[in-house]
C-alpha cells in the first residue's frame, strides 16, 4: 500500500464508476498500472465491492432504518463475535458494530416499514441468547451519509470572471 | 465644471474584459473557466469558528498588525512549513488580502519616477498599483519556451539604474508556472547584484503540485530585501473573508505598517478570527482541496493537448494556459467567439501582459463533470473553425 494506492482508494470512494483510463490521466499513472492497482486492492479486500449512495427519501419507498443498541453478554473464548456474526447474517441488518461505552454492539436495521422492523427487533434479535437490553431508535431523517449530504444546498454564486 | 478625476488614475486603463464580463452575465448555460477562486466552500469549521466568535461580541477592530494569535500561528507555520523566520511581533501584518499587501508593500516602497520590473503574464493589479505610486512598471517577458519561469537573461536586461524593485508571483496566476531553488538563485543573483528589493507574492504556494514551494525569502540572501506576500484565499477558499499577510524584516514592515494603519486601520476580525482556524484544524480541508486540483489538472491538460491546444503542465496554482496559435485565431477572438458560440467563459491571455497573448487562462477550479462538458464544447468550436 503506497501513496498511490491511497490516492486510488479516495478516487474511486467518491465516484467508483470511473473508468481505468479516467483514473489513468487523472493520476498520470498507467491503464494497466491503475487495473492491476485496484486488482490487488480488490483482493486483499480492501476494496469491499462498489455500492451506490442512495437518498432512499427521495426515492419514496417508504423504507424505514433504525439504530438499534445492544447489551450483550459476551461468550467465554469468543467474546462478543459470535453472536454479532450471527446477527450479521440478517438481510435487514445493514450496520454492526461492537462500541464502546453504554451498550455493546450497535445496530442499523432496514425494514419496509415500521412494523416490520420491530417486529424484526421482538421475534428475532430481542430473544437471542445472551441478549440482555435492546433500545431501538427510528431514523427519522438523514442529512449525511459517508461523507455525503443528503439535502439540498444552494449553489454560492460567484462572478463569471475574477482574476 | 472642472474634470476631477486625478492624473495618476486617469493613467490606469479600464479593465480589457469588461464586455466579456457583461456578456457572459446576459447568457445562460455558461460555465465559466474565467474565475480565478476555488469553488468549493470554506471548510465549515472555519465559517463556525468565525460565526461563534462574532455570538461572543468580538467585533471590534484589532491592533493594526493583526490579533497576536494569528501573527503568532503565521510565524510558526511559516517556520514549519517554508523555513521562513518572521517574527510575529515586528515581522508580519496582516493585511486585506494580498491586494492590500500588494499595495501597501508597493507605497512603503516606491517613488516617483521609480522602476518596477514585473514578471509578466502577471496577476492584473501590479502594474496598476505601481503607476498609483508614481512608479514606472516594467515588465519583463516570461515565455512558453521557459514555461513561463522568469529567465535571468530576460530580467537582466530590463534592469536600469533606476529599477528599485522586482515583483514576481509563482506558483503564476495566470500561467502556473513555478520556480524552484535553483531557478530563483539565479534570480536571486541579480537581485542582490543590482541591489533591488523583491516584492514576492506567493498566495498559490500551497497549490504546488510537484515537489514542494520554495518561498523566494530563503534563498540565497534574499532575506533582508524580500517582502513576502500570502494569503488565506486560495488554499482555504476564503477569497470572500479578505485575510492576507505582509511579512518583511522590521525596518520594511514598520514602512508598510504605517500606510496600513491609515488605509485600513485592520483587516476585519472575522476574518482573522477564521484564518486562525485554517491554521489550526484545516490542514486535511485543504489537502483534499489541492489533490482535488491536482486530479483535474492532469485531466484538463491532457484534454487540451487532445483538442488541440498546445499547453506545458502547469506546476501550481490552478490555471491552464494554453496556446490558441494553431488555431489562427488571436487569444481575443478565440475568448469572444467561444463565449457567444459555445458558451464557455475563458480569459484571454493577454489581459496579464507581456508574454500573454496568444494563450487563454482557463481556471480548472470547477468541478470535473463542468471540465469535460467544457472541453467538449471547446472541442466543438475548435472543429468548426
Amino acid at each position: 500500500m503506497d501513496e498511490k494506492d491511497l490516492e486510488l482508494l479516495r478516487i474511486l470512494e467518491e465516484n467508483s464508476r470511473l473508468s481505468a483510463d479516467e483514473i489513468s490521466i487523472m493520476t498520470k499513472l498507467s491503464t494497466a498500472d491503475v487495473e492491476s492497482r485496484v486488482h490487488a486492492l480488490e483482493a486483499a479486500q480492501v476494496i469491499k465491492r462498489y455500492s451506490t449512495v442512495i437518498n432512499w427519501e427521495r426515492a419514496g419507498n417508504g423504507e424505514v432504518s433504525a439504530v438499534i443498541e445492544l447489551k450483550v453478554s459476551p461468550e467465554r473464548d469468543y467474546g462478543y463475535d459470535r453472536i454479532a456474526e450471527r446477527l450479521s447474517r440478517f438481510r435487514q441488518v445493514k450496520t454492526l458494530r461492537l462500541m464502546t461505552g453504554t451498550y455493546d454492539l450497535q445496530l442499523v436495521v432496514t425494514g419496509k416499514n415500521m412494523q416490520e422492523v420491530s417486529r424484526f427487533v421482538s421475534e428475532h434479535v430481542a430473544p437471542m441468547d445472551r441478549i440482555r437490553e435492546t433500545a431501538t431508535h427510528i431514523i427519522m431523517k438523514s442529512y449525511k451519509e459517508n461523507g455525503h449530504t443528503l439535502f439540498e444546498q444552494q449553489e454560492a454564486e460567484r462572478l463569471p470572471y475574477s482574476f | 465644471m472642472r474634470n476631477f478625476v486625478s492624473e495618476r488614475a486617469n493613467k490606469i486603463p479600464p479593465s480589457g474584459i469588461r464586455k466579456f464580463f457583461d456578456l457572459a452575465l446576459s447568457m445562460d448555460n455558461v460555465i465559466s473557466l474565467g474565475v480565478g477562486e476555488p469553488d468549493f466552500r470554506t471548510p465549515w469549521n472555519i465559517c463556525e469558528s468565525s460565526i461563534y466568535s462574532i455570538e461572543q461580541g468580538n467585533t471590534s477592530y484589532t491592533s493594526n498588525k493583526g490579533l497576536p494569535s494569528l501573527r503568532d500561528a503565521l510565524s510558526w507555520y511559516l517556520g514549519q512549513h517554508y523555513n521562513l523566520p518572521y517574527t510575529s511581533s515586528d515581522e508580519i501584518i496582516i493585511t486585506s488580502g494580498v491586494s492590500e499587501g500588494l499595495d501597501i508593500a508597493i507605497r512603503s516602497v516606491i517613488d516617483p519616477g521609480d522602476e518596477v520590473a514585473i514578471a509578466q503574464p502577471s496577476y492584473v493589479s501590479y502594474a496598476p498599483c505601481v503607476t498609483l505610486s508614481g512608479g514606472r512598471p516594467v515588465p519583463v517577458r516570461c515565455t512558453e519556451e521557459d514555461h513561463f519561469k522568469l529567465n535571468p537573461d530576460a530580467l537582466q536586461e530590463q534592469i536600469t539604474p533606476k529599477t528599485k524593485a522586482l515583483i514576481i508571483n509563482f506558483p503564476n496566476n495566470p500561467t502556473g508556472a513555478v520556480m524552484n531553488g535553483s531557478d530563483l538563485k539565479a534570480i536571486a543573483d541579480i537581485v542582490i547584484d543590482k541591489d533591488i528589493l523583491l516584492i514576492s507574492d506567493e498566495v498559490y504556494a500551497e497549490l504546488t503540485y510537484e515537489g514542494t514551494h520554495v518561498a523566494a525569502a530563503t534563498v540565497s540572501d534574499l532575506w533582508e530585501r524580500t517582502i513576502t506576500l500570502n494569503g488565506f484565499s486560495k488554499a482555504y477558499a476564503m477569497t470572500g473573508w479578505r485575510v492576507g499577510y505582509l511579512c518583511a524584516p522590521k525596518e520594511l514592515c514598520d514602512a508598510a505598517l504605517k500606510i496600513h494603519q491609515y488605509i485600513m486601520l485592520c483587516a476585519p476580525v472575522m476574518g482573522q478570527v477564521g484564518a486562525l482556524e485554517a491554521l489550526r484544524s484545516a490542514e486535511e480541508d485543504k489537502n483534499s482541496m489541492v489533490n482535488e486540483y491536482r486530479l483535474r489538472r492532469n485531466m484538463f491538460v491532457a484534454g487540451l493537448n487532445r483538442i488541440g491546444l498546445t499547453c506545458h503542465v502547469p506546476e501550481g496554482a490552478f490555471y491552464a494556459f494554453p496556446s490558441v496559435k494553431e488555431t489562427g485565431l488571436s487569444e481575443v477572438e478565440f475568448a469572444e467567439r467561444l463565449l457567444k458560440e459555445q458558451k464557455v467563459a475563458v480569459v484571454p491571455g493577454s489581459v496579464f501582459g507581456d508574454g500573454g497573448e496568444d494563450h487563454l487562462r482557463c481556471a480548472y477550479a470547477v468541478s470535473r463533470k463542468d471540465l469535460t462538458e467544457a472541453l467538449g464544447r471547446m472541442e466543438t468550436f475548435i472543429s468548426g473553425l
